[in-house]
């Protein structure tokens, strides 16, 4: 693990979780859950629609609250946890970067999939500009070789990000595929730079991937309390957490106040159970993005057809994060060649 | 018989593609493209077919305009080039098609409202976004039979299609394309949303059109309009199919679009920039039969 940055833990169940919530987490839950993290120790939470910043949507789902709602009450209730926001360029804009600062975020994520880096110029420039901790994100990294998710990496470094993201959104990646992917951008961006990594539990490889990440230098690890996050949900941040303990690093997190999160706060807001069930295996196992789950199984019922047989179409087709219109589209063709 | 004739700035995707379906107009002759890169690949495409060529962009244009009496100008430059170009061409008589999302003049969808927006003293028209142009169609197919309180769109294209204009440009894509799905389009509130995807083979151009009718809405009514608005599409761009739908769900109305170019210039999976140039050329048209009174 680097010996220049300190390991900085980040958590997503208010953003990754607002997926499985279909974006319907309630304000004072958000505010009660990120003032639970700030008691914890957490030092960085992340707070947005599921898509990021102007997420609200036919297409993703329109949220209980808007997000200038949700950031400015969580804003004003943290003491010293910080806040975070995720912005997907092409779904939210900078007019939503400038919100979100102005409502007090002090973190921006710029999230692009690992091959289009050059659409977060505008969106990384302005975070810098703003003086905010600034982040590249490169979603589904495992469709990317390590070689060419380092250029992708570098450009994100040259527009001004601060640290930049592998993401594994489907959960797809072995701890293998994570130190290669990790150990290049260690090696290839600037010691200055940060690199961070996202992991989701489709396969159940949440936690060693995160340990295989530290290991080859990255110092930003996401997690979620209880895993509340698309998919399977993301690396459970309070085992990753007792994980570390035992392995003697530093992390500034109270295990037991984390694990009460998860098991007081998170668990009961679940609406179903965010665990490995077949749909959200075949996603790891298809490589396809975590947020499809609820969608897939939506359109399954509505056209009486199998969510797994959808996923695996919608991974054959190649599809990216955001694509969720092509799942109702996918599943129209199903159902008529099943005719 | 006499064709206007007509300047193409910017020698990049959508200039070249633009120049082939010039070169077939009955009304537009392309005499002259402007570029900044001397060795880009549309310079040469465009002298292979006569016309004269500059790489010092606008500047090196404006000695040319009177000496090849050029009276229409495309700008498939970048918006934020967009508006110094334009100044410069209209204060010499020049009358303007934006393609790029800078969007200072009245939006223009040929399917839609291209009569209605060419006034004979509009000097600047602007084509929306290659997303405009598939979308805001099947927008106004909903609209024009009850109100639609909500549109949303969603263009997927392929990476290799979205040139470095689109990339740099993204937010004045959203913001350009929700703009038109209200002012054009006809919904009281619009957004757009779009996605590059690289799968290789690259995917055609796909949209998603999701309208909120105010009342229930008219199945019958809406999926004839929609039927009718794909042909109104289709005389100026072929290859616009719709995929599925309109689907009806409560009070959302959703089709799924998808559009194959003519390959004039780059593959057919580039719908997306293949409706735009479509739907410049349309407009150009639109304007040399203005200046040409109609008559040749």
């Amino acid at each position: 693990m680097s010996t220049r940055h300190r390991l900085l833990l980040h958590e997503m169940s208010l953003r990754d979780g607002m997926h499985p919530k279909r974006h319907q987490i309630p304000l004072e839950r958000m505010v009660q859950v990120a003032g639970a993290l700030d008691e914890a120790g957490v030092p960085l939470v992340e707070v947005t629609h599921g898509d990021g910043l102007g997420g609200a949507s036919i297409n993703y789902g329109f949220p209980a609250h808007s997000d200038e709602e949700y950031l400015r009450a969580v804003c004003s209730r943290v003491k010293r946890t910080r806040i975070s926001a995720l912005l997907l360029p092409g779904i939210g804009t900078v007019d939503d970067l400038r919100m979100a600062a102005d409502c007090g975020v002090q973190c921006i994520r710029v999230a692009t999939h690992c091959t289009e880096a050059d659409v977060s110029r505008q969106h990384i420039g302005l975070a810098r500009q703003l003086n905010l901790d600034t982040v590249g994100f490169l979603m589904m990294a495992h469709r990317s070789p390590p070689e060419a998710l380092v250029e992708q990496a570098l450009l994100m470094e040259s527009y001004g990000a601060g640290t930049v993201y592998v993401t594994d959104s489907a959960g797809y990646m072995l701890p293998q595929d994570v130190t290669t992917r990790v150990g290049l951008l260690r090696a290839r961006l600037s010691p200055e730079t940060e690199v961070g990594f996202h992991g989701h539990h489709n396969l159940a490889m949440g936690v060693a991937n995160s340990l295989a990440a530290m290991e080859a230098g990255a110092n930003r690890i996401d997690g979620s309390c209880a895993g509340l996050g698309a998919g399977a949900g993301n690396t459970p941040l309070e085992v990753l957490v007792a994980v570390l303990s035992r392995m003697g690093v530093e992390h500034g997190i109270d295990l037991y106040k984390l694990m009460d999160v998860a098991e007081d706060l998170i668990v009961p807001m679940m609406d179903t159970p965010v665990r490995i069930d077949r749909d959200a295996l075949i996603l790891g196992y298809a490589g396809v993005y975590s947020s499809f789950l609820l969608f897939a199984q939506r359109a399954a019922a509505k056209y009486g057809l199998s969510s797994r047989d959808i996923l695996v179409e919608l991974g054959r087709r190649n599809t990216v994060g955001g694509q969720e219109d092509m799942i109702e589209d996918v599943a129209l063709d199903m159902a008529a060649a099943a005719r | 018989m006499t064709k206007v004739n007509a300047v193409i700035i910017g020698s990049g995707n959508i200039g070249t593609d633009l120049m082939y379906k010039l070169l077939r107009s009955e009304w537009i002759a392309p005499r002259v493209m402007a570029g900044i890169d001397p060795e880009s690949e549309g310079l040469a495409r465009a002298r292979t077919h006569g016309l004269v060529t500059t790489d010092t962009g606008v500047e090196g244009l404006l000695p040319l305009l009177e000496l090849k009496n050029i009276r229409v100008a495309f700008d498939a430059t970048s918006a934020y080039a967009h508006p110094e170009n334009s100044r410069k061409l209209t204060e010499r008589g020049v009358r303007v098609v934006d393609l790029t999302p800078a969007a200072i003049g009245p939006y223009c969808v040929p399917a839609l409202n291209l009569e209605r927006q060419l006034h004979r003293d509009t000097m600047n028209v602007n084509m929306v976004t290659c997303g405009g142009q598939a979308t805001i169609p099947m927008v106004a197919a909903v609209s024009s039979v009850q109100p639609v309180a909500y549109a949303e769109i969603v263009a997927t294209v392929a990476s290799r299609s979205a040139g470095p204009g689109t990339r740099n440009n993204i937010d004045e894509f959203t913001r350009t394309t929700a703009g038109a799905v209200e002012k054009v389009g006809g919904a009281k509130r619009g957004k757009a949303i779009i996605i590059l995807n690289p799968a290789e083979p690259p995917l055609i151009m796909r949209d998603t059109i999701h309208c909120l009718t105010e009342g229930e809405p008219d199945v019958a009514a809406i999926t004839a309009s929609v039927e009718r608005m794909i042909r109104e599409v289709q005389r100026y761009v072929p290859g616009y199919r719709l995929k599925n739908g309109p689907v009806f769900d409560g009070k959302r109305v959703t089709t799924y679009i998808e559009v194959e170019g003519l390959g004039d210039y780059l593959p057919k999976y580039a719908g997306n920039l293949d409706i735009m140039t479509a739907a410049a050329c349309r407009a150009g048209e639109i304007i040399a039969e203005q200046i040409t009174g109609g008559a040749r």
